[in-house]
């Protein structure tokens, strides 16, 4: 198996002979010189800004060194695949509105991008000079021992380190033996800082576990939120028409009834029974959709009632065989009641079927429910199909809604909720 | 507009406009209501104070705006078994009209559609009806009932459950056959087989009727 990073590599037999010195050494050549590059620009930068800071002028150039981490930090993610090519993804979230103002306020007011900044500011200041030595300890060292025999071939004589010199054949020999020894050592200590470096380096710029945690969970419950203020509004509005326009309509006719009795016979009590006739439909209709938008029933009575009275309403005839100890959470059981019907609008509508049965219960702290009908079977849960907008709904509690409907039939529909019971 | 005798009312509507509007319909059609409350406390007080022959109740009610007005119907149907009580929803739905029914003996007792009031002299009818000890269910849930092919109705012919269906809607033998367009000698026949299918033994006639509309709705 490959190492998958410098640190396994390091552990391995044949290190000192495999790509990772090498790749090891250009991390740290790559880090020096861009380490001098960025001391450089940071300086600049920060000087002409604080000078011209007294201006006004010069704090979009803080600014901009400030927001320099980024860039920094996007080359050192790159560079990270020289010894650790496992991903470090970017750390930032998408502005929520596009536009540079958007772009900015997001971005200062993330952790990340202060951190950026800070590696940045380490980079330049301490990193890139322990790039540098680690460079010169363990390449260009051992590289000019090991060069010993060349140097007196050239010079006449060679001044190892600085410190022996050599002027006879046998001690060059031997030095450049000593300097292939220093080599295979100086791969060790290129794998150490490198791997180090690497090591601090995520540590700085690339997003944490913890971060990415708390965004899955801010994301779940998000959905769930917006779950329930859906809830919320279909209630209101139920609220609202029930309270609103069913009573004044029930009182239009109401009147109009009164009316008629009052009318003598002639064309303006067939106008008035008109009226009458029109202003009943126009209250079954809205009966009718407030039922559709939150029934009743299953506020008061819960689940079980509900799923009774969709089977009442359902045109193709439908057993109920439901079990449940007690009410669940109303998120659950508006999901499982919508369910039911939206599959019983189906089963009515496309499956051909003369008979269905919803059934299910509660069992080890999950809600079961089955719907099943003996039509032709084919349905499909995707594009167009109301259930996939349903499936959404049943996954941000948890649960899972699976369909079995093979041509021919049977259709098997299946939810499953994980909840305890309310009370 | 025919009434047999004016009777005594209790009216429970938290909306005013309803409120006003079924005070003014009752007291043109000769009854008298002699308290108009807004919430089932004070629907529970007035009957107590009253005594009326018949009470009319909403079943959305403060403070919960849940099923108050039933749940003080079923109540005083507790302690006064055959207090009439005729419930008005807003929805069609058969928990509520079987808890309602199952209070009590399940004589005097009606659950119908808001839009009946509109019926006016349907409504009124119904009204005389309950307060006479008949059992009223609207015609939207027993429609519904109907598409349930159930046991133990399943073993009724469609003209014998037509017939039940009139019955749970609280018609008279005479109102039925008229309905139908067949004799009454029929209808009662019909009754019978009825009430033989669903395993009610001989005993009072309007009770066994009751009995039989409460099988259908159990169905």
């Amino acid at each position: 198996m490959h190492p998958r990073n410098v640190w396994q590599a390091l552990s391995r037999p044949g290190y000192a002979l495999s790509a990772w010195p090498w790749r090891s050494a250009g991390y740290l050549l790559t880090g020096t010189l861009t380490g001098v590059v960025l001391l450089v620009g940071i300086v600049l930068s920060a000087v002409a800004g604080g000078v011209l800071a007294l201006a006004l002028v010069g704090l979009p150039l803080l600014l901009c060194t400030v927001l320099a981490g980024i860039p920094v930090a996007a080359l050192e993610r790159l560079r990270l695949r020289l010894v650790d090519p496992e991903p470090a993804p970017d750390p930032h979230e998408p502005p929520g509105d596009p536009g540079l103002r958007a772009w900015l306020t997001t971005r200062l007011r993330e952790r990340a991008t202060w951190r950026e900044f800070g590696h940045a500011l380490l980079f330049a200041g301490l990193l890139w000079p322990v790039d540098a030595l680690a460079l010169a300890v363990g390449l260009l060292c051992p590289l000019t021992v090991v060069a010993t025999p060349v140097l007196l071939a050239v010079f006449g004589e060679a001044k190892v380190l600085k410190v022996w010199l050599v002027t006879g054949w046998p001690a060059a020999f031997g030095f450049a033996l000593l300097g292939l020894v220093l080599l295979v050592l100086g791969a060790y200590l290129l794998g150490v800082v490198a791997g180090a470096r690497a090591g601090l380096t995520r540590l700085l710029i690339a997003p944490r576990e913890a971060d990415l945690g708390a965004r899955v969970v801010e994301l779940a419950r998000s959905r769930v939120r917006l779950v329930d203020a859906f809830e919320a509004e279909r209630r209101r509005i139920e609220r609202d028409l029930h309270d609103g326009a069913q009573v004044r309509l029930v009182a239009l006719t109401m009147t109009l009834g009164l009316a008629r009795l009052d009318a003598p016979p002639g064309p303006l009590a067939d106008q008035l029974a008109k009226a009458h006739e029109e202003a009943g439909t126009a209250l079954a209709e809205l009966r009718e959709l407030i039922h559709g938008i939150h029934p009743k029933v299953l506020a008061d009575y819960g689940l079980e009632a509900a799923v009774t009275d969709a089977a009442d309403r359902s045109a193709v005839p439908v057993d109920v065989d439901l079990e449940l100890s007690g009410r669940l959470s109303q998120a659950v059981e508006a999901a499982a009641y919508f369910v039911v019907c939206e599959a019983l609008a189906n089963v009515g509508r496309h499956s051909g079927a003369s008979r269905a049965e919803v059934s299910g219960g509660h069992r080890d702290g999950r809600l079961f429910l089955l719907v099943r009908d003996d039509g032709r079977g084919g349905a499909r849960a995707g594009a167009g199909s109301g259930l996939t907008g349903l499936a959404d709904r049943v996954s941000v509690l948890d649960g899972r809604l699976t369909l079995s409907s093979p041509p021919g039939g049977p259709t098997l529909l299946r939810v499953e909720i994980p909840c305890e019971p309310a009370s | 507009m025919r009434v047999d005798r004016p009777l005594r009312v209790v009216l429970a509507e938290d909306s005013v406009l309803l409120r006003d509007g079924l005070v003014g319909l009752l007291g043109r059609c000769g009854h008298e209501v002699v308290a108009a409350v807004g919430d089932a406390e004070a629907l529970v007080t007035a009957v107590g104070e009253h005594a009326p022959d018949v009470v009319v109740t909403d079943v959305r009610m403060p403070p919960g705006f849940q099923d108050e007005g039933l749940h003080a119907a079923v109540r005083l149907r507790e302690e006064r078994p055959t207090l009439p009580v005729l419930v008005l929803s807003q929805y069609v739905q058969r928990r509520y009209a079987a808890e309602l029914l199952d209070s009590g003996d399940g004589t005097g007792v009606g659950y119908l559609l808001k839009d009946r009031v509109g019926q006016v002299e349907e409504f009124v009818e119904a009204l005389g009806e309950v307060a006479d000890g008949g059992t009223v269910v609207d015609p939207e849930v027993v429609r519904q009932l109907l598409r349930r092919r159930r046991d133990p109705l399943e073993r009724l012919t469609p003209r014998e459950r037509e017939v039940l269906a009139l019955i749970a809607q609280g018609r008279s033998n005479g109102a039925i056959a008229r309905e139908l367009v067949v004799s009454e000698a029929a209808v009662g026949k019909h009754i019978s087989g009825i009430l033989m299918k669903l395993d009610l033994p001989p005993a009072d006639e309007t009770h066994r009727r009751v009995l039989a509309v409460l099988a259908y709705l159990r169905a």
